[in-house]
Protein backbone atom coordinates (compact mmCIF):
# COMPACT_ATOMS: atom_id res chain seq x y z
CA UNK A 1 0.00 0.00 0.00
CA UNK A 2 2.71 2.05 0.65
CA UNK A 3 4.60 1.28 -2.41
CA UNK A 4 1.21 2.27 -3.85
CA UNK A 5 0.78 5.62 -2.29
CA UNK A 6 4.37 6.59 -3.18
CA UNK A 7 3.96 5.81 -7.32
CA UNK A 8 0.86 8.16 -7.35
CA UNK A 9 2.77 10.97 -5.92
CA UNK A 10 5.69 9.93 -8.35
CA UNK A 11 3.41 9.89 -10.92
CA UNK A 12 1.99 13.14 -9.73
CA UNK A 13 5.33 14.51 -9.89
CA UNK A 14 6.35 13.33 -13.55
CA UNK A 15 2.56 14.60 -14.70
CA UNK A 16 3.51 18.15 -13.37
CA UNK A 17 7.56 18.80 -13.61
CA UNK A 18 6.44 17.07 -17.42
CA UNK A 19 9.26 14.76 -17.38
CA UNK A 20 10.64 14.68 -20.50
CA UNK A 21 10.32 10.88 -21.37
CA UNK A 22 6.25 11.15 -20.46
CA UNK A 23 5.87 14.08 -22.28
CA UNK A 24 8.28 12.41 -25.23
CA UNK A 25 5.56 9.16 -25.17
CA UNK A 26 2.31 11.27 -24.68
CA UNK A 27 3.38 13.34 -28.07
CA UNK A 28 3.97 10.35 -29.48
CA UNK A 29 0.81 8.33 -28.68
CA UNK A 30 -1.55 11.54 -29.80
CA UNK A 31 0.70 12.62 -32.84
CA UNK A 32 0.28 8.29 -33.69
CA UNK A 33 -3.49 7.80 -33.27
CA UNK A 34 -4.76 11.46 -34.42
CA UNK A 35 -2.66 10.88 -37.56
CA UNK A 36 -4.37 7.51 -37.60
CA UNK A 37 -7.83 9.13 -36.93
CA UNK A 38 -7.46 11.35 -39.85
CA UNK A 39 -6.90 9.26 -42.91
CA UNK A 40 -8.97 7.06 -41.67
CA UNK A 41 -11.63 10.36 -41.60
CA UNK A 42 -10.68 10.78 -44.68
CA UNK A 43 -11.50 7.19 -46.35
CA UNK A 44 -14.66 6.28 -43.78
CA UNK A 45 -16.60 10.15 -44.07
CA UNK A 46 -16.94 9.52 -48.06
CA UNK A 47 -17.32 6.05 -48.17
CA UNK A 48 -20.29 5.95 -45.24
CA UNK A 49 -22.22 8.39 -46.88
CA UNK A 50 -21.43 6.36 -50.20
CA UNK A 51 -23.09 3.17 -48.23
CA UNK A 52 -25.68 5.35 -47.24
CA UNK A 53 -26.75 7.33 -50.42
CA UNK A 54 -25.96 4.53 -53.17
CA UNK A 55 -28.19 0.98 -53.34
CA UNK A 56 -26.21 -1.47 -54.90
CA UNK A 57 -27.03 -5.55 -54.96
CA UNK A 58 -25.25 -7.20 -51.26
CA UNK A 59 -25.62 -3.52 -49.69
CA UNK A 60 -27.04 -5.12 -46.64
CA UNK A 61 -24.43 -7.29 -46.60
CA UNK A 62 -21.80 -4.38 -46.51
CA UNK A 63 -23.56 -3.30 -44.01
CA UNK A 64 -23.44 -5.99 -41.47
CA UNK A 65 -19.69 -6.08 -42.53
CA UNK A 66 -19.66 -2.68 -41.57
CA UNK A 67 -20.65 -2.86 -38.64
CA UNK A 68 -19.21 -6.12 -37.55
CA UNK A 69 -15.65 -5.00 -38.23
CA UNK A 70 -16.28 -2.26 -35.42
CA UNK A 71 -15.69 -5.31 -33.10
CA UNK A 72 -12.19 -6.01 -34.83
CA UNK A 73 -9.74 -7.54 -32.33
CA UNK A 74 -6.41 -4.52 -32.04
CA UNK A 75 -4.20 -7.96 -31.87
CA UNK A 76 -5.49 -9.79 -35.18
CA UNK A 77 -5.31 -6.25 -36.64
CA UNK A 78 -1.49 -6.40 -35.72
CA UNK A 79 -0.64 -9.44 -36.63
CA UNK A 80 -2.06 -8.98 -40.18
CA UNK A 81 -0.44 -5.49 -40.50
CA UNK A 82 3.14 -7.17 -38.91
CA UNK A 83 2.86 -9.89 -41.59
CA UNK A 84 2.22 -7.51 -44.42
CA UNK A 85 5.02 -5.30 -43.42
CA UNK A 86 7.73 -7.71 -42.13
CA UNK A 87 10.75 -8.35 -43.84
CA UNK A 88 9.13 -11.55 -46.00
CA UNK A 89 6.07 -9.66 -46.37
CA UNK A 90 4.61 -7.95 -49.43
CA UNK A 91 5.22 -4.56 -47.97
CA UNK A 92 8.75 -5.87 -46.23
CA UNK A 93 11.27 -3.48 -49.04
CA UNK A 94 9.66 -0.15 -47.46
CA UNK A 95 10.98 -0.85 -44.17
CA UNK A 96 8.32 0.34 -41.55
CA UNK A 97 7.82 -2.23 -39.68
CA UNK A 98 8.61 -1.29 -35.90
CA UNK A 99 8.10 2.34 -37.00
CA UNK A 100 5.33 5.09 -35.69
CA UNK A 101 4.30 4.72 -39.93
CA UNK A 102 3.47 0.89 -39.09
CA UNK A 103 1.50 2.02 -36.16
CA UNK A 104 -0.57 4.88 -37.90
CA UNK A 105 -1.02 1.98 -40.46
CA UNK A 106 -2.08 -0.35 -38.14
CA UNK A 107 -4.69 2.04 -35.88
CA UNK A 108 -6.17 3.56 -39.07
CA UNK A 109 -7.37 0.02 -40.31
CA UNK A 110 -8.84 -0.72 -36.60
CA UNK A 111 -10.87 2.80 -36.66
CA UNK A 112 -12.02 3.02 -39.81
CA UNK A 113 -14.87 0.26 -39.70
CA UNK A 114 -15.81 2.52 -36.65
CA UNK A 115 -16.14 5.71 -38.59
CA UNK A 116 -17.18 4.32 -41.58
CA UNK A 117 -20.04 2.56 -39.54
CA UNK A 118 -21.25 5.59 -37.48
CA UNK A 119 -21.18 7.90 -40.27
CA UNK A 120 -23.16 5.59 -42.68
CA UNK A 121 -25.59 5.39 -39.59
CA UNK A 122 -25.84 9.06 -39.59
CA UNK A 123 -26.06 10.26 -43.04
CA UNK A 124 -28.72 7.32 -43.91
CA UNK A 125 -30.88 8.65 -41.00
CA UNK A 126 -30.60 12.20 -42.05
CA UNK A 127 -31.38 11.24 -45.91
CA UNK A 128 -34.14 9.40 -45.27
CA UNK A 129 -36.19 12.64 -43.55
CA UNK A 130 -34.58 15.33 -46.11
CA UNK A 131 -34.67 12.88 -49.28
CA UNK A 132 -38.14 14.07 -50.38
CA UNK A 133 -36.72 17.94 -49.85
CA UNK A 134 -34.11 17.56 -51.30
CA UNK A 135 -35.38 15.89 -54.72
CA UNK A 136 -38.37 18.53 -54.64
CA UNK A 137 -35.52 21.01 -54.72
CA UNK A 138 -33.63 19.32 -57.46
CA UNK A 139 -30.81 18.86 -55.84
CA UNK A 140 -27.45 17.01 -57.49
CA UNK A 141 -26.28 14.14 -55.71
CA UNK A 142 -23.29 16.06 -54.94
CA UNK A 143 -25.50 19.02 -53.36
CA UNK A 144 -27.46 16.65 -51.44
CA UNK A 145 -23.98 14.96 -50.05
CA UNK A 146 -23.12 18.18 -48.78
CA UNK A 147 -26.29 18.72 -47.36
CA UNK A 148 -26.64 15.52 -45.48
CA UNK A 149 -22.68 16.03 -44.16
CA UNK A 150 -22.97 19.28 -43.15
CA UNK A 151 -26.52 18.81 -41.36
CA UNK A 152 -24.97 15.77 -39.93
CA UNK A 153 -21.74 17.23 -39.23
CA UNK A 154 -21.99 17.18 -35.18
CA UNK A 155 -23.01 13.18 -35.39
CA UNK A 156 -19.77 12.77 -37.93
CA UNK A 157 -17.41 14.95 -34.98
CA UNK A 158 -19.07 12.21 -32.28
CA UNK A 159 -17.97 9.22 -34.89
CA UNK A 160 -14.49 10.73 -35.20
CA UNK A 161 -14.12 11.15 -31.88
CA UNK A 162 -15.21 7.26 -31.40
CA UNK A 163 -12.37 5.97 -33.22
CA UNK A 164 -9.79 8.49 -31.48
CA UNK A 165 -11.31 6.82 -28.06
CA UNK A 166 -10.72 3.61 -29.79
CA UNK A 167 -7.50 4.36 -31.33
CA UNK A 168 -5.76 6.19 -28.25
CA UNK A 169 -6.57 3.17 -25.60
CA UNK A 170 -6.01 0.14 -28.16
CA UNK A 171 -2.56 -1.45 -27.34
CA UNK A 172 -2.52 -4.97 -29.05
CA UNK A 173 -1.64 -3.67 -32.51
CA UNK A 174 0.56 -1.06 -31.57
CA UNK A 175 2.75 -3.37 -29.52
CA UNK A 176 2.95 -6.01 -32.63
CA UNK A 177 4.05 -3.68 -34.83
CA UNK A 178 5.60 -0.78 -33.16
CA UNK A 179 7.56 -3.26 -30.98
CA UNK A 180 7.41 -0.88 -28.00
CA UNK A 181 10.94 0.60 -28.95
CA UNK A 182 12.07 3.20 -26.55
CA UNK A 183 12.54 6.64 -27.85
CA UNK A 184 11.07 5.51 -31.14
CA UNK A 185 8.03 3.69 -30.78
CA UNK A 186 6.84 3.84 -27.09
CA UNK A 187 3.30 5.06 -26.87
CA UNK A 188 1.31 5.22 -23.78
CA UNK A 189 -0.37 1.75 -23.71
CA UNK A 190 2.38 -0.25 -24.36
CA UNK A 191 4.70 1.30 -21.95
CA UNK A 192 2.23 0.97 -19.28
CA UNK A 193 1.78 -2.79 -20.16
CA UNK A 194 6.12 -2.21 -19.87
CA UNK A 195 6.65 -0.54 -16.76
CA UNK A 196 3.97 -2.33 -14.93
CA UNK A 197 5.44 -5.73 -15.66
CA UNK A 198 8.95 -4.37 -14.91
CA UNK A 199 7.87 -3.28 -11.48
CA UNK A 200 8.13 0.78 -12.71
CA UNK A 201 4.58 1.57 -10.94
CA UNK A 202 5.09 5.17 -11.10
CA UNK A 203 5.79 5.91 -14.92
CA UNK A 204 2.83 2.98 -15.75
CA UNK A 205 0.30 5.22 -13.18
CA UNK A 206 1.52 8.83 -14.64
CA UNK A 207 0.53 7.76 -18.04
CA UNK A 208 -2.47 5.65 -16.94
CA UNK A 209 -3.77 9.21 -15.67
CA UNK A 210 -2.73 11.22 -18.43
CA UNK A 211 -4.64 8.45 -20.62
CA UNK A 212 -7.68 7.80 -18.92
CA UNK A 213 -8.25 11.98 -18.74
CA UNK A 214 -7.84 12.10 -22.02
CA UNK A 215 -10.26 9.06 -23.03
CA UNK A 216 -12.98 10.00 -20.83
CA UNK A 217 -12.03 13.75 -21.87
CA UNK A 218 -13.12 12.84 -25.35
CA UNK A 219 -15.84 11.06 -24.61
CA UNK A 220 -17.60 14.02 -22.58
CA UNK A 221 -16.13 16.57 -25.05
CA UNK A 222 -18.19 14.19 -27.92
CA UNK A 223 -21.20 13.67 -25.03
CA UNK A 224 -21.19 17.65 -24.61
CA UNK A 225 -21.14 18.53 -28.21
CA UNK A 226 -23.43 16.46 -29.55
CA UNK A 227 -26.14 17.88 -26.83
CA UNK A 228 -25.29 20.96 -27.52
CA UNK A 229 -25.94 21.03 -30.96
CA UNK A 230 -29.35 18.95 -30.61
CA UNK A 231 -30.12 21.43 -28.01
CA UNK A 232 -29.37 24.43 -30.75
CA UNK A 233 -30.09 22.62 -33.94
CA UNK A 234 -32.58 20.01 -32.95
CA UNK B 1 -62.77 2.64 -79.22
CA UNK B 2 -66.55 2.34 -78.06
CA UNK B 3 -64.65 1.70 -75.06
CA UNK B 4 -62.30 3.96 -75.11
CA UNK B 5 -64.99 6.70 -75.54
CA UNK B 6 -66.84 5.40 -72.72
CA UNK B 7 -64.63 5.73 -70.64
CA UNK B 8 -62.98 9.20 -70.73
CA UNK B 9 -66.91 9.91 -70.40
CA UNK B 10 -66.76 7.87 -67.52
CA UNK B 11 -64.31 9.66 -65.59
CA UNK B 12 -66.53 13.09 -66.22
CA UNK B 13 -63.40 15.59 -66.60
CA UNK B 14 -64.06 19.44 -65.68
CA UNK B 15 -62.64 22.02 -67.15
CA UNK B 16 -61.96 24.67 -64.99
CA UNK B 17 -60.43 28.10 -65.83
CA UNK B 18 -59.79 29.52 -68.88
CA UNK B 19 -55.87 28.77 -69.04
CA UNK B 20 -54.74 31.83 -67.54
CA UNK B 21 -51.47 33.44 -68.67
CA UNK B 22 -49.16 31.21 -66.87
CA UNK B 23 -46.30 28.50 -67.61
CA UNK B 24 -47.06 25.39 -65.93
CA UNK B 25 -51.05 25.62 -66.93
CA UNK B 26 -53.24 23.92 -67.43
CA UNK B 27 -52.48 21.06 -65.15
CA UNK B 28 -53.89 17.91 -66.83
CA UNK B 29 -54.33 14.38 -65.29
CA UNK B 30 -55.29 11.54 -67.29
CA UNK B 31 -56.17 7.92 -66.02
CA UNK B 32 -53.95 8.09 -63.09
CA UNK B 33 -53.40 5.07 -60.76
CA UNK B 34 -51.03 4.91 -58.10
CA UNK B 35 -51.02 1.86 -55.57
CA UNK B 36 -48.59 0.37 -52.97
CA UNK B 37 -48.11 -3.30 -52.54
CA UNK B 38 -51.42 -3.88 -54.98
CA UNK B 39 -53.20 -1.30 -52.45
CA UNK B 40 -55.01 1.08 -54.89
CA UNK B 41 -54.20 4.65 -53.26
CA UNK B 42 -55.38 6.78 -56.54
CA UNK B 43 -58.02 5.51 -58.82
CA UNK B 44 -58.25 6.35 -62.04
CA UNK B 45 -58.09 10.35 -61.95
CA UNK B 46 -58.53 12.65 -64.50
CA UNK B 47 -58.46 16.48 -64.02
CA UNK B 48 -57.78 19.89 -65.79
CA UNK B 49 -57.02 23.06 -64.22
CA UNK B 50 -56.30 26.36 -66.13
CA UNK B 51 -57.00 28.67 -63.52
CA UNK B 52 -54.27 30.22 -61.50
CA UNK B 53 -56.50 30.42 -58.57
CA UNK B 54 -55.87 28.54 -55.02
CA UNK B 55 -56.85 25.21 -55.27
CA UNK B 56 -57.80 22.44 -52.83
CA UNK B 57 -57.70 19.03 -52.62
CA UNK B 58 -59.72 18.40 -50.11
CA UNK B 59 -61.56 15.03 -48.59
CA UNK B 60 -60.90 12.97 -45.10
CA UNK B 61 -57.82 11.81 -43.70
CA UNK B 62 -56.52 8.75 -45.64
CA UNK B 63 -58.43 10.21 -49.73
CA UNK B 64 -54.95 9.87 -51.41
CA UNK B 65 -54.42 13.18 -50.95
CA UNK B 66 -50.71 13.77 -49.70
CA UNK B 67 -49.99 11.23 -52.54
CA UNK B 68 -51.80 13.20 -55.07
CA UNK B 69 -49.94 15.75 -54.49
CA UNK B 70 -46.65 14.30 -54.82
CA UNK B 71 -47.66 12.77 -57.49
CA UNK B 72 -48.15 16.17 -59.30
CA UNK B 73 -44.82 17.28 -57.98
CA UNK B 74 -43.01 13.64 -60.01
CA UNK B 75 -41.69 13.17 -55.91
CA UNK B 76 -43.81 9.28 -56.86
CA UNK B 77 -44.56 8.14 -60.32
CA UNK B 78 -47.80 6.77 -61.38
CA UNK B 79 -48.46 3.54 -61.74
CA UNK B 80 -50.53 4.41 -64.81
CA UNK B 81 -51.79 7.38 -66.44
CA UNK B 82 -50.31 10.85 -67.10
CA UNK B 83 -49.72 14.35 -65.91
CA UNK B 84 -48.30 17.32 -67.17
CA UNK B 85 -47.89 20.88 -66.78
CA UNK B 86 -48.91 22.81 -69.92
CA UNK B 87 -46.39 21.83 -72.06
CA UNK B 88 -44.06 20.04 -69.79
CA UNK B 89 -43.41 16.93 -68.21
CA UNK B 90 -43.90 16.58 -64.18
CA UNK B 91 -39.81 16.29 -64.35
CA UNK B 92 -39.26 19.18 -66.29
CA UNK B 93 -41.94 21.09 -64.43
CA UNK B 94 -40.42 20.40 -61.23
CA UNK B 95 -37.95 22.98 -61.88
CA UNK B 96 -40.06 26.06 -61.41
CA UNK B 97 -42.48 24.30 -58.50
CA UNK B 98 -41.86 24.32 -54.61
CA UNK B 99 -43.09 22.19 -51.80
CA UNK B 100 -43.90 22.55 -48.06
CA UNK B 101 -45.38 19.64 -46.43
CA UNK B 102 -47.48 19.26 -42.85
CA UNK B 103 -44.16 18.12 -41.48
CA UNK B 104 -41.19 20.22 -42.70
CA UNK B 105 -38.27 18.91 -43.34
CA UNK B 106 -36.67 22.21 -41.92
CA UNK B 107 -32.24 21.63 -42.01
CA UNK B 108 -30.34 21.74 -39.05
CA UNK B 109 -29.52 25.25 -39.12
CA UNK B 110 -30.30 28.64 -38.60
CA UNK B 111 -33.07 30.28 -40.24
CA UNK B 112 -31.03 32.25 -42.51
CA UNK B 113 -29.42 29.09 -42.94
CA UNK B 114 -32.18 26.87 -44.54
CA UNK B 115 -33.13 29.92 -46.93
CA UNK B 116 -29.65 30.49 -48.48
CA UNK B 117 -29.51 26.46 -48.48
CA UNK B 118 -32.24 26.60 -51.39
CA UNK B 119 -30.39 29.53 -52.90
CA UNK B 120 -27.26 28.11 -53.03
CA UNK B 121 -28.27 24.88 -54.34
CA UNK B 122 -30.25 26.67 -57.31
CA UNK B 123 -27.00 28.87 -58.08
CA UNK B 124 -28.13 32.38 -57.57
CA UNK B 125 -25.28 34.56 -57.10
CA UNK B 126 -23.63 35.57 -53.72
CA UNK B 127 -24.44 38.86 -54.00
CA UNK B 128 -28.29 38.74 -54.56
CA UNK B 129 -29.18 36.08 -51.60
CA UNK B 130 -29.30 38.48 -48.59
CA UNK B 131 -31.98 40.20 -50.38
CA UNK B 132 -33.91 37.73 -50.99
CA UNK B 133 -33.71 35.95 -47.36
CA UNK B 134 -34.54 40.00 -45.96
CA UNK B 135 -37.30 39.65 -47.94
CA UNK B 136 -38.65 36.27 -47.62
CA UNK B 137 -37.79 36.80 -43.48
CA UNK B 138 -40.17 39.77 -43.56
CA UNK B 139 -42.86 38.29 -45.78
CA UNK B 140 -43.07 35.35 -43.32
CA UNK B 141 -43.39 37.82 -40.59
CA UNK B 142 -39.82 35.90 -39.18
CA UNK B 143 -37.95 39.59 -39.48
CA UNK B 144 -35.90 39.23 -36.41
CA UNK B 145 -35.62 35.27 -35.69
CA UNK B 146 -33.04 34.71 -38.58
CA UNK B 147 -29.97 33.73 -36.26
CA UNK B 148 -32.00 31.54 -34.33
CA UNK B 149 -31.65 27.48 -35.02
CA UNK B 150 -34.77 26.57 -37.60
CA UNK B 151 -35.70 23.70 -35.38
CA UNK B 152 -36.70 25.78 -32.11
CA UNK B 153 -39.24 27.57 -33.65
CA UNK B 154 -42.87 27.14 -32.89
CA UNK B 155 -45.10 24.88 -35.11
CA UNK B 156 -46.45 27.99 -36.55
CA UNK B 157 -43.25 29.49 -37.37
CA UNK B 158 -41.59 26.61 -38.25
CA UNK B 159 -44.45 26.16 -41.13
CA UNK B 160 -44.22 29.72 -42.09
CA UNK B 161 -40.40 29.21 -42.43
CA UNK B 162 -41.02 25.99 -44.90
CA UNK B 163 -43.24 27.99 -47.21
CA UNK B 164 -41.15 31.30 -47.37
CA UNK B 165 -38.53 28.91 -48.04
CA UNK B 166 -40.39 27.17 -50.95
CA UNK B 167 -41.36 30.85 -51.84
CA UNK B 168 -38.20 32.69 -51.56
CA UNK B 169 -37.76 32.43 -55.72
CA UNK B 170 -41.22 32.67 -56.54
CA UNK B 171 -41.68 29.40 -58.21
CA UNK B 172 -44.56 29.56 -60.91
CA UNK B 173 -46.20 26.91 -58.67
CA UNK B 174 -46.54 26.23 -55.35
CA UNK B 175 -47.85 23.25 -53.70
CA UNK B 176 -48.49 22.36 -50.00
CA UNK B 177 -49.54 20.06 -48.31
CA UNK B 178 -52.06 20.06 -44.89
CA UNK B 179 -49.73 23.31 -44.15
CA UNK B 180 -51.72 24.16 -40.93
CA UNK B 181 -52.20 20.34 -39.61
CA UNK B 182 -51.58 20.33 -35.72
CA UNK B 183 -51.76 24.34 -35.37
CA UNK B 184 -53.63 26.40 -33.24
CA UNK B 185 -55.65 28.92 -34.35
CA UNK B 186 -53.52 31.88 -34.33
CA UNK B 187 -50.48 30.30 -35.81
CA UNK B 188 -53.23 28.90 -38.92
CA UNK B 189 -54.40 32.45 -38.92
CA UNK B 190 -50.53 33.30 -39.95
CA UNK B 191 -49.84 30.12 -42.27
CA UNK B 192 -53.47 31.12 -44.11
CA UNK B 193 -52.00 34.98 -44.40
CA UNK B 194 -48.94 33.92 -45.93
CA UNK B 195 -50.71 31.25 -48.51
CA UNK B 196 -52.67 34.46 -49.57
CA UNK B 197 -50.14 37.04 -50.30
CA UNK B 198 -48.39 34.49 -52.46
CA UNK B 199 -51.38 33.58 -53.64
CA UNK B 200 -52.16 37.01 -54.61
CA UNK B 201 -48.42 37.68 -56.28
CA UNK B 202 -49.32 35.03 -59.17
CA UNK B 203 -47.96 31.62 -57.66
CA UNK B 204 -50.29 28.66 -58.85
CA UNK B 205 -51.23 27.24 -55.46
CA UNK B 206 -52.19 23.65 -55.29
CA UNK B 207 -53.17 22.52 -51.99
CA UNK B 208 -54.47 19.69 -49.47
CA UNK B 209 -56.22 19.70 -46.36
CA UNK B 210 -58.99 18.12 -44.46
CA UNK B 211 -60.41 21.12 -43.18
CA UNK B 212 -63.55 22.36 -45.09
CA UNK B 213 -63.55 25.89 -43.06
CA UNK B 214 -60.22 25.98 -44.55
CA UNK B 215 -60.82 24.81 -47.66
CA UNK B 216 -63.84 27.44 -47.80
CA UNK B 217 -61.75 30.22 -46.50
CA UNK B 218 -58.60 29.54 -49.67
CA UNK B 219 -60.35 27.66 -52.54
CA UNK B 220 -61.07 29.14 -55.74
CA UNK B 221 -61.85 25.82 -57.14
CA UNK B 222 -62.12 22.13 -54.93
CA UNK B 223 -60.80 18.77 -56.17
CA UNK B 224 -62.69 16.37 -53.49
CA UNK B 225 -61.04 13.26 -53.31
CA UNK B 226 -62.03 9.93 -51.15
CA UNK B 227 -60.62 6.70 -50.92
CA UNK B 228 -58.98 7.73 -54.03
CA UNK B 229 -61.16 8.71 -56.41
CA UNK B 230 -61.94 12.32 -57.47
CA UNK B 231 -65.87 12.14 -56.86
CA UNK B 232 -66.13 16.04 -57.73
CA UNK B 233 -64.29 18.82 -59.20
CA UNK B 234 -66.21 22.33 -59.36
CA UNK B 235 -65.63 26.08 -58.18
CA UNK B 236 -65.68 26.53 -54.69
CA UNK B 237 -68.82 28.70 -54.66
CA UNK B 238 -70.93 25.78 -56.48
CA UNK B 239 -69.03 22.88 -54.29
CA UNK B 240 -69.77 24.18 -50.77
CA UNK B 241 -73.49 25.38 -51.49
CA UNK B 242 -74.95 22.68 -54.01
CA UNK B 243 -72.36 19.66 -54.12
CA UNK B 244 -73.04 17.26 -56.59
CA UNK B 245 -71.81 14.25 -55.83
CA UNK B 246 -73.58 12.64 -52.27
CA UNK B 247 -70.21 11.77 -50.61
CA UNK B 248 -69.00 15.42 -50.59
CA UNK B 249 -72.34 16.75 -49.62
CA UNK B 250 -72.32 14.09 -46.50
CA UNK B 251 -68.36 15.54 -45.87
CA UNK B 252 -69.33 18.91 -45.67
CA UNK B 253 -72.45 18.15 -43.51
CA UNK B 254 -69.75 16.58 -41.29
CA UNK B 255 -70.89 13.18 -41.11
CA UNK B 256 -68.05 10.49 -40.57
CA UNK B 257 -67.53 8.43 -44.15
CA UNK B 258 -68.47 5.06 -43.34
Amino acid sequence: MNEFSSAIGAALSMIVTLEADLVEIVLLSLQVSLSAVAIASVIALPLGALIALQSFPGRRGVVILLNALMGLPPVVVGLLVYLLLSRAGPLGPMGLLFTPTAMIIAQSIIVLPIIAALSRQTIADLHEEYDEHLRSLGCSPLQSVATLLWDGRFRLLTAIMAGFGRAIAEVGAVIIVGGNIQHATRVMTTTIALETSKGNLALALGLGLILVTLALGVNATALVISDAARRRYG
Amino acid sequence: MVDEAHRAEDRSEVRLGSSDDHPLLPLVARGLQFGINGRRIINDVSFWIGSSGRTVILGPNGAGKSVMLRLCHGLLQPTSGEIRWGELSVARAREQQAMASQHPVLLRRTVTGNLLHVLRVKGVPKAERQALVDAALQQAGLAGLGSRAARTLSGGQQQRLAIARAFVLKPAVLLLDEPTANLDPAAVRGVEELIGAIGAAGTKILMTTHDIAQARRLAADVMFLNDGRLLEHAPAAEFFTAPKDPAAARFLAGELPD
